[in-house]
């Protein structure tokens, strides 16, 4: 099993390669990643791409399921709140 | 005859006059065209004229309009979305440059405020414009409105002040009496009318056929793309200035013209399309691929932007591009306000007001003859109509 | 040759490709993910293959079969990471299916479109679970998202969690649970006792026929007992409590429509929970095929799998719920069918077995009306959007409106990312409770014509660069 890192909100976090972002946050101690319009904290809800809760950005790029895309080494990933940047 | 927002808001205008008022239709309330849209209230893609006319008599309504509403409904209703941010019209090419500028000096010369903006000024009023404009104009009085809030807020106020709305019922024909019409029947019976008013946006010519007259309405699709939520980086109506053509046009083949907005709700509308394929409901990729790629053209960041949904609507397209409003001089008893095209959400408050001085017999209003029926542009194509 | 196209590369779509391959078309089959398999066979990436992966499933050995003859077969192109976005129905022709190749909500990705003879969509469900106070706190799940990650990531959602909804597939989730160590406080089921006799108990030899999947339910029963795990019946989660994640929730007993029972709410702690409520077929490429749907949201097939669209054929889940052994035999069938052949008198046996079972299964855990009494005005019911439940009643209420169109724009409800995937069915069953007309446009929330988040920069640039290819 490979070891990776990712950057998440400029934190360093450590996880396995072939994990997904979801996965690596949930492993990593963390349930909710997300803040909606009214401020409501959102995580992982459905785990298998239907529900778009567990939006993250991406190297940049906003509203990627962190449930869907596997983690990559030195990803670097952004929380995301629905109306700011 | 018809939910959308031209019947509510003629609905509302006629209750408020003292008239005993029903409105019916086939779907439910705000579920065709009115839900099909954007939400314009534009004076900026309008040529001197009868349209741009009504379009300024309009905004003047939609500037007082939540004012009275707020009287009208109920606490909790929900919002119009109104929104005073005004158009910008950018021009990418150096002959839409021309076109563009020549135009806004014309309606300047109708009483529009057209600001011709620098570049500078451009990116001030949107910073993530394209830095390849090659003239803008600035439309303060460009107006946005959620159009099926809006729709459903003038019906409410007609129920309020007395109109019965009935969803689910369709008129099946006419009831008539010694050559003139005194009410429709529905699938459940009859409804006796002194006025029947046909509202039905695209669907006009079909309910008119089902009356027994011929009317020249048929629909225009139109796709929008909508995008996810994100941080507001449109702040205007942004169009290219290949709009005012494709408005203007009768083509019945595609033609795609950029116009960019963000919503209250913060996604941002890309429309629009436009084709004429009879009431074919389908959602095209190559539609949506060029509605996406005349967009990154105004705003080269909206790229990695999530498209997540499309809906598409027919416009009630008249073959001279003007509405039809008033009475039915082949059938007594049959009024008309429709035809709108794009642009009944904006036009539908002073269409009400219109058509409800002609029906109830109020001072002569010059503007109405433009829209009648019988007018010289739309004769050839009632030749042979009437039944 | 025909050409058969395979959207869903689950046990359903796997069997149809085979089954097309058997008969001599070539085929295309097309899956989100990055390997095959499904949800039924999520396992771990290759990278991080586990020896002992063959415990966490039934039929694994199946599927390592089936996988390998379909990836070294050079008739078959298994395209992982496709994403179809648009099916663009076409008069005279089975659909346009169009893809972007590449990483889920990526960019720059590929665009393909296909054009082919014949299309099997196989694209499963996704859970339902019914609305209640809190069920947006973190710590919620849906027990697909703890099974999902416990078998493709060996990733435990709590350390302490309870299960709750309704179904036989709680038990597996259980069963995934305990093996990655977890502790599960309790199973809830909301069928009470009367309910679960009346669908499982009469005509019990049709369960023989079935008695593998029997078998397979009866081995997780001795595993709640073994673990002395509580299962209780009759029950559901009817709150959830915490402030920026879940803490505990309310279990109350339901009468046999579903209603709470005032005062015999109980708290339980855990700090996870996972409900599922039943399943929806994912509809939205077959929808924008054209194709019917039945009055529970499911494809309407004929007994060759056919829908209506000429050319467009379904199997699984997206036909009616019923798990992976119909799924296998309606994907046999619907293959067959597409290359033109005759479907395999085994598999139409199989099906008409296990059609049984899933009647029996939605008589015995089928959602019953009485769950809206536990969602209050302030309980979140789109969960994209932020709207409550008392925000759609009242909306309902003061326009009056019969439209669904018309109530998705003045709440938002069912207007976000996720495009009413979650809570359409929801903000139906709302809108149609025993007091209100009913609606004139129902099923309007299953309709996404753009079926995935594609960038508009994919987009633009799909008219430049994607030809149009027939299947393969």
């Amino acid at each position: 099993m490979t070891g990776i890192h990712i950057e998440v909100d400029g934190e360093r976090i450590a996880g396995l390669a072939g994990q997904s972002i979801a996965g690596l946050l949930l492993a990593d101690g963390r349930v909710a990643w997300r803040r909606t319009r009214t401020g409501r904290p959102r995580g992982v809800f459905c785990g298998i791409g239907a529900c778009f809760d567990c939006l993250v950005t991406v190297n940049g790029l906003r509203d990627v399921r962190a449930c869907q895309r596997r983690a990559v080494d030195g990803d670097k990933v952004d929380l995301q709140e629905d109306d700011r940047d | 005859m018809g939910a959308g927002i031209v019947g509510a808001a003629t609905a509302r205008a006629l209750v408020r006059a003292g008239c005993d008022v029903t409105v019916v239709d086939r779907g439910s309330t705000a579920g065709g065209t009115s839900a099909g849209g954007e939400g314009n209230l534009l004076v900026s893609d309008k040529e001197p004229g009868p349209e741009l006319r009504l379009a300024q008599r309009s905004l003047a309504v939609w500037a007082r309009i939540e004012a009275e509403l707020r009287d009208e409904l109920p606490a909790g209703f929900p919002g119009l979305e109104l929104e005073r941010k005004g158009g910008l019209v950018v021009a990418t090419t150096e002959a839409g440059a021309e076109a563009l500028l020549a135009f806004a000096d014309a309606q300047r010369d109708a009483g529009v405020l057209a600001e011709t903006v620098d570049d500078t000024r451009a990116h001030e009023l949107e910073p993530d414009l394209t830095p390849h404009s090659t003239a803008t104009v600035f439309y303060p009085e460009d107006l946005q409105v959620q159009p099926v809030a809006a729709t459903e807020a003038l019906l409410a106020a007609a129920r309020r002040h007395g109109a019965r709305v009935r969803q689910g019922v369709e008129v099946t024909g006419p009831v008539l009496s010694a050559g003139r019409l005194v009410g429709v029947r529905v699938d459940s019976g009859t409804l006796p009318a002194d006025a029947v008013v046909l509202a039905a946006g695209p669907w006009s010519g079909l309910v008119a056929e089902r009356l027994g007259v011929l009317l020249p309405v048929r629909p225009r699709r139109g796709t929008v793309l909508v995008t996810s939520r994100m941080p507001v980086r449109v702040r205007h109506k942004v169009y290219d200035a290949d709009y005012v053509g494709a408005v203007g046009s009768g083509s019945a083949d595609l033609q795609v013209s950029s116009v960019v907005e963000s919503t209250a709700a913060g996604t941002v509308l890309i429309g629009s399309s436009r084709e004429r394929r009879g009431f074919d409901e389908r959602i095209e990729a190559r539609v949506l691929a060029a509605l996406a790629a005349k967009a990154l053209l105004l705003f080269p960041f909206l790229a990695a932007a999530q498209a997540m949904r499309a809906y598409g609507g027919f416009r009630p397209f008249v073959p001279d591009h003007l509405p039809v409003i008033g009475a039915d001089p082949r059938l007594p008893g049959l009024w008309h306000a429709t035809g709108h095209e794009g642009a009944g959400i904006g036009l539908s408050l002073a269409t009400a007001e219109l058509l409800r001085d002609q029906l109830l017999g109020g001072t002569a209003d010059p503007l109405a003859a433009e829209f009648r029926l019988d007018r010289p542009t739309l004769l050839p194509h009632l030749e042979g109509a009437a039944r | 040759m025909t050409e058969v196209l395979v959207v869903g590369g689950g046990p359903a779509g796997m069997a149809a490709a085979l089954a097309a391959r058997r008969h001599g078309a070539r085929v295309v089959l097309l899956e989100a993910g990055d390997d095959i398999g499904g949800q039924y066979w999520r396992h771990l990436p290759g990278g991080r293959a586990d020896p002992g992966e063959r415990l966490w499933h039934h039929g694994w050995d199946r599927f390592l079969a089936m996988r390998d003859e379909l990836l070294g077969d050079d008739g078959c192109e298994v395209v992982t990471g496709a994403h179809v976005w648009s099916v663009e129905r076409r008069d005279g022709a089975p659909p346009l299916v169009h893809v972007f190749v590449g990483e889920p909500d990526g960019q720059g990705r590929e665009p393909r479109t296909l054009d082919p003879a014949a299309l099997v969509l196989a694209t499963g469900a996704y859970e339902r679970t019914l609305p209640f106070p809190g069920w947006d706190l973190p710590g919620v799940f849906t027990a697909g998202a703890a099974q999902a990650l416990a078998k493709g990531e060996r990733v435990a959602v709590g350390r302490r969690v309870l299960v709750a909804g309704a179904g036989p597939f709680l038990l597996p989730v259980v069963a995934g649970l305990l093996r990655i160590g977890a502790e599960v406080a309790g199973v809830i089921e909301a069928a009470g006792p009367a309910q679960l006799a009346g669908g499982w108990a009469p005509r019990p030899w049709q369960l023989i026929a079935a008695r593998r999947k029997a078998g397979e339910l009866a081995g997780y029963a001795r595993q709640l007992a073994a673990h002395r795990i509580p299962y209780r019946t009759g029950a559901a989660v009817v709150a959830a409590h915490g402030t920026d994640r879940v803490e505990a929730v309310t279990v109350a007993r339901l009468t046999r429509d579903w209603t709470p029972v005032p005062g015999t709410g109980r708290r339980i702690e855990a700090d996870a929970v996972c409900v599922s409520h039943g399943f929806v077929p994912r509809t939205e490429l077959a929808l924008a095929a054209g194709c019917a749907v039945g009055v529970d949201g499911a494809v309407t097939v004929d007994e060759r799998q056919r829908t209506s669209v000429p050319g467009v054929l379904t199997a699984g889940e997206l036909t009616g719920i019923g798990g992976v052994d119909l799924a296998l035999a309606e994907g046999e069938i619907a293959g067959s069918v597409a290359s033109g052949g005759v479907p395999a008198p085994g598999a139409v046996r199989e099906r008409a077995v296990f059609r049984k079972f899933a009647a029996r299964l939605a008589a015995a855990h089928g959602i019953r009306p009485g769950w809206r009494a536990w969602v209050d005005d302030d309980t979140v019911v789109c969960r994209c959007e932020d709207v409550t439940a008392g925000a759609l009643r009242r909306a309902a209420e003061l326009t009056g409106s019969r439209g669904l169109r018309s109530l998705k724009l003045t709440t938002r409800a069912g207007l976000g990312l996720c495009q009413g995937r979650t809570c359409g069915r929801t903000v139906e069953s709302m809108l149609t409770g025993s007091n209100e007309p009913g609606l004139l446009d129902p099923g309007r929330t299953a309709h996404r014509p753009i079926a995935i988040p594609v960038r508009l920069g994919e987009l633009a640039a799909s008219t430049r660069t994607s030809n149009r290819e027939d299947v393969p």
